[in-house]
């Protein structure tokens, strides 16, 4: 049978928040950095999304159907494109048109609802794949949590959700001496197929590609598919998932990174080596065992759980707060707030106030604007007050109409 | 009268309440025809001079004002700070040592002021050089000026005073703002303990602010009680416009303003907040100000899961300190030792209420605060719970309170200061 790649790339851009003072609680309702928001998306978008898009185009133009690639864009990222660089919504668009190109269900603002709230879980999921539809034509199939964030009763629900595939991390602590290249199926409900992601062959491309100092560096590409023969042995898929940001941000242009990975589909082909999506993977292989799954698990970090977002009482505190609110704001009925409700979900507020930062605080502190936790802290706390009292205010207007 | 002062700071470039008390102070000792010139370490130019006259030591040449070195340092030896001196060498050892220590200093000293030094006047890392860089000027200025009693603020110029003291013969005060005891706890720095020490023994009159500190000079640092005497600080509201707040939240405000430090004592603020929060849920506290326990009080009020009633606003700076307290319907300052502590005062002078403990100077001259030991969370509890429900206690509070700072004028305690002036030079004659 014919062993596959398959590559998923998450696009996701976080609706960072401005320097909001206790003072302007109550005051001021205007919570986000529009212009870092605006400046850094234009930047990530002339460096990795229009480029990385081209070469796609460019690819699936030179091998058709023999190359396959599928996306994840979270709903908060494409509202961000709509409003800052449409342009980039265009070129998925013409990607999606190839039929050579899966786009994911995910949670609409890259939220950890999966953990506390199923409701609002599924509600977000729902209304991602509708805005899937409107923009690329198709209705997702196949599912991917935030941050790949997955655990046996996760899987159930979005099997509830009527989902047949989903994607998650090949961690260690889940998989033991088991490999990722194969098809593993949800504890509960085996009718929900998992694609796990092989960290060593993702982060090779994803992290290690430009380190001078690894042993393998200069990574080409007939060196990579030596290694991709190697995990066939077994196995009969290799997932690789990385951020897309990979392309140009991550990995600047001047790495070579394009170049490796226009080269890439060729020297795989030769070999014999083809490439699908998930959906596609899980019709060609057979599951081969249930994956137990108590915990749950993602895919940051050295520990592929979930502390970078729920590891210290910091981010305990917050995240317990916003979800305290649910019921309150979505009987407002108001669409301002639970638009905004949502993107206060987006786990990166959770993750600005990560302290590890010893292991691995050099990704940290990549992604963040913040100087300290504790400043992301306060900061997120000040605008869930003002927003809990908009929320409050908004309830006692209707009960006084009523 | 005329009186050589030496300051560490000078409104408009404070880091503390150090350089409020002095321009208060200064403008009731105009008020009392007393002349004041006032000696710190880097002025910026833009210092209100109205009643004082100022000298920027970083602007005195000591050089060529010395016309002899030797003289000058026979007077003002004791300056190097922290020297290695060890308790186990002989006599004769001892004479060459301090020989040598003197011919260094003699060379040193020469060096540094063939230009002027220049001071950073902060609160940084070498400060203990600045002490005595700011002493041995003090030193030539003292030369330079004519002026009947040399007054010293703190610690860092306790030095100065002394060696003024020396080059001059006049009568020295040293004013004690706080104690090395307030800053540490128990935990004292020991060189500055002895600087301290120093300064008071040697001066001919110690003035504290309040008789919290005034014991705390006389038990822990061995000093005469009869030359010891409080002159509790005042405070100067003039040209203070009262500023209105567009408030954003309904509920109540309780505040605590201050450095996030051991002494102000912010845990206890926390752990009595928690309480009131499990009574009242309408409330909301703020902690505004930095410091090296801010982290530490985060964490805390994360893990009592009340972060969405207890704000924290980071250091506030110029207007902001105001409109925290326009804020506010609550003013707390739990401090576990406070010398003096003006900020209570700020906050009834803005008409709110104020909880303050018992370890505070400023206690001693407020009878209608509401005063708890710093430790006991739960009387400070109740207190807030008491200001937040029953708008008659805190309605007299304010009433009250706002009669009592406004009686707390630097003009009174200008006249009082005086008074220990006169003192001073009538112990040297």
């Amino acid at each position: 049978m014919n062993k596959t790649i398959c590559f998923y790339f998450q696009v996701h851009q976080p609706d960072r928040l401005r320097l909001y003072r206790f003072f302007d609680i109550g005051n001021d309702s205007h919570y986000f950095d529009d212009f870092a928001n605006r400046t850094i998306l234009k930047r990530v978008a002339e460096k990795c999304y229009l480029p990385a898009n081209n070469m796609m185009l460019d690819l699936i133009k030179k091998y058709g159907k023999e190359f396959k690639i599928t996306y994840s864009i979270s709903g908060v990222a494409i509202e961000q494109f709509e409003k800052y660089a449409p342009q980039v919504l265009e070129s998925f668009q013409a990607l999606a048109k190839t039929g050579c190109v899966e786009f994911l269900a995910e949670t609409y603002s890259h939220s950890l609802a999966s953990m506390v709230s199923p409701t609002e879980f599924k509600k977000q999921v729902k209304q991602h794949a509708q805005l899937i539809e409107k923009y690329f034509g198709v209705k997702p199939t196949a599912f991917r949590n935030t941050e790949l964030v997955y655990s046996d009763a996760i899987g159930e629900t979005v099997s509830e959700l009527g989902y047949h595939t989903m994607l998650t991390e090949g961690a260690k602590q889940i998989l033991g001496w088991k490999s990722p290249n194969y098809i593993y199926t949800n504890a509960i409900n085996p009718r929900l197929k998992l694609l796990l992601r092989n960290f060593n062959m993702s982060d090779d491309i994803a992290f290690r590609f430009s380190d001078k100092s690894w042993d393998s560096w200069p990574l080409t590409a007939d060196k990579y598919a030596t290694w991709v023969m190697n995990a066939f042995n077994d196995g009969d898929v290799v997932n690789l998932f990385m951020d897309y940001e990979t392309f140009g941000e991550h990995q600047n242009a001047s790495t070579g990174i394009f170049d490796f990975m226009y080269a890439l589909p060729g020297v795989m082909l030769s070999h014999g080596i083809g490439f699908c999506t998930p959906s596609e993977a899980v019709k060609m292989y057979q599951p081969v065992a249930p994956l137990h799954v108590p915990f749950p698990i993602s895919w940051a970090d050295e520990e592929r759980d979930t502390s970078a977002w729920l590891g210290n009482e910091l981010q305990n505190e917050a995240f317990g707060k916003i979800y305290a609110l649910e019921s309150k704001v979505f009987k407002t009925k108001d669409e301002n707030l639970i638009s905004t409700y949502r993107r206060l979900q987006e786990s990166d507020h959770f993750y600005y106030m990560c302290t590890k930062f010893f292991s691995d605080g050099v990704v940290h502190s990549y992604f963040n604007p913040y100087e300290t936790p504790y400043e992301a802290f306060i900061n997120y706390m000040n605008v869930l007050s003002d927003f809990e009292i908009r929320v409050q205010d908004k309830l006692l207007a209707i009960k006084k109409k009523s | 009268m005329k009186v050589l002062m030496f300051g560490w700071e000078f409104p408009p470039h404070i880091a503390g309440g150090l350089g409020t008390a002095c321009y208060g102070m200064t403008k009731g000792l105009a008020h009392n025809d007393v002349e004041v010139l006032f000696v710190m370490p880097s002025a910026s130019g833009d210092e209100d001079q109205s009643a004082v006259r100022i000298i920027n030591a970083s602007d005195v040449a000591v050089y060529d004002k010395c016309h002899s070195v030797d003289e000058f340092l026979s007077k003002v030896n004791f300056l190097r700070v922290g020297s290695n001196l060890s308790p186990y060498i002989d006599p004769v050892e001892f004479t060459s040592l301090v020989e040598k220590e003197q011919r260094f200093q003699r060379e040193e000293f020469t060096g540094y002021f063939k230009q002027k030094y220049k001071f950073s006047g902060r609160y940084g890392k070498n400060l203990m050089e600045e002490v005595s860089r700011y002493a041995m000027v003090a030193g030539a200025i003292a030369m330079d000026n004519q002026f009947d009693v040399i007054h010293a603020h703190d610690w860092l110029t306790y030095l100065a005073g002394i060696a003024a003291k020396r080059v001059s013969g006049k009568p020295l005060v040293i004013h004690v703002h706080a104690t090395e005891f307030d800053r540490s706890g128990e935990n004292i720095n020991t060189e500055v303990f002895h600087l301290e020490q120093m300064g008071m023994q040697e001066a001919d009159r110690v003035i504290t602010v309040s008789n919290l500190t005034r014991n705390i000079v006389i038990n822990k640092y061995g000093i005469d009680p009869a030359k010891v005497i409080t002159v509790h600080n005042a405070v100067d509201f003039t040209g203070r416009s009262d500023l209105s707040v567009q408030r954003g939240v309904k509920e109540k405000v309780i505040t605590f303003l201050g450095r996030i430090t051991f002494q102000k004592g912010p845990e206890y603020f926390i752990e009595a907040a928690n309480k009131v929060l499990k009574m009242y849920p309408n409330v909301r506290f703020v902690m505004a100000g930095s410091g090296d326990l801010m982290n530490r009080s985060i964490r805390r009020v994360a893990k009592l899961k009340i972060a969405d009633r207890f704000h924290f606003t980071g250091f506030l700076r110029g207007d902001d300190v105001q409109r925290m307290f326009a804020y506010s319907d609550v003013y707390v300052m739990p401090s576990v030792s406070e010398p003096f502590g003006i900020s209570p005062l700020e906050a009834m002078k803005s008409n709110v209420p104020t909880i303050i403990s018992k370890q505070s100077g400023v206690a001693e001259v407020l009878k209608y605060a509401i005063k708890v030991d710093f430790w006991d969370i739960d009387a400070l509890a109740d207190a807030m719970y008491a200001l937040l429900m029953y708008p008659a206690i805190s309605k007299e509070a304010v009433a009250k309170g706002a009669d009592e700072v406004n009686a707390l004028k630097w003009d009174n305690a200008a006249t009082r200061i005086k008074q220990v002036y006169e003192a001073a030079i009538n112990s040297k004659k």
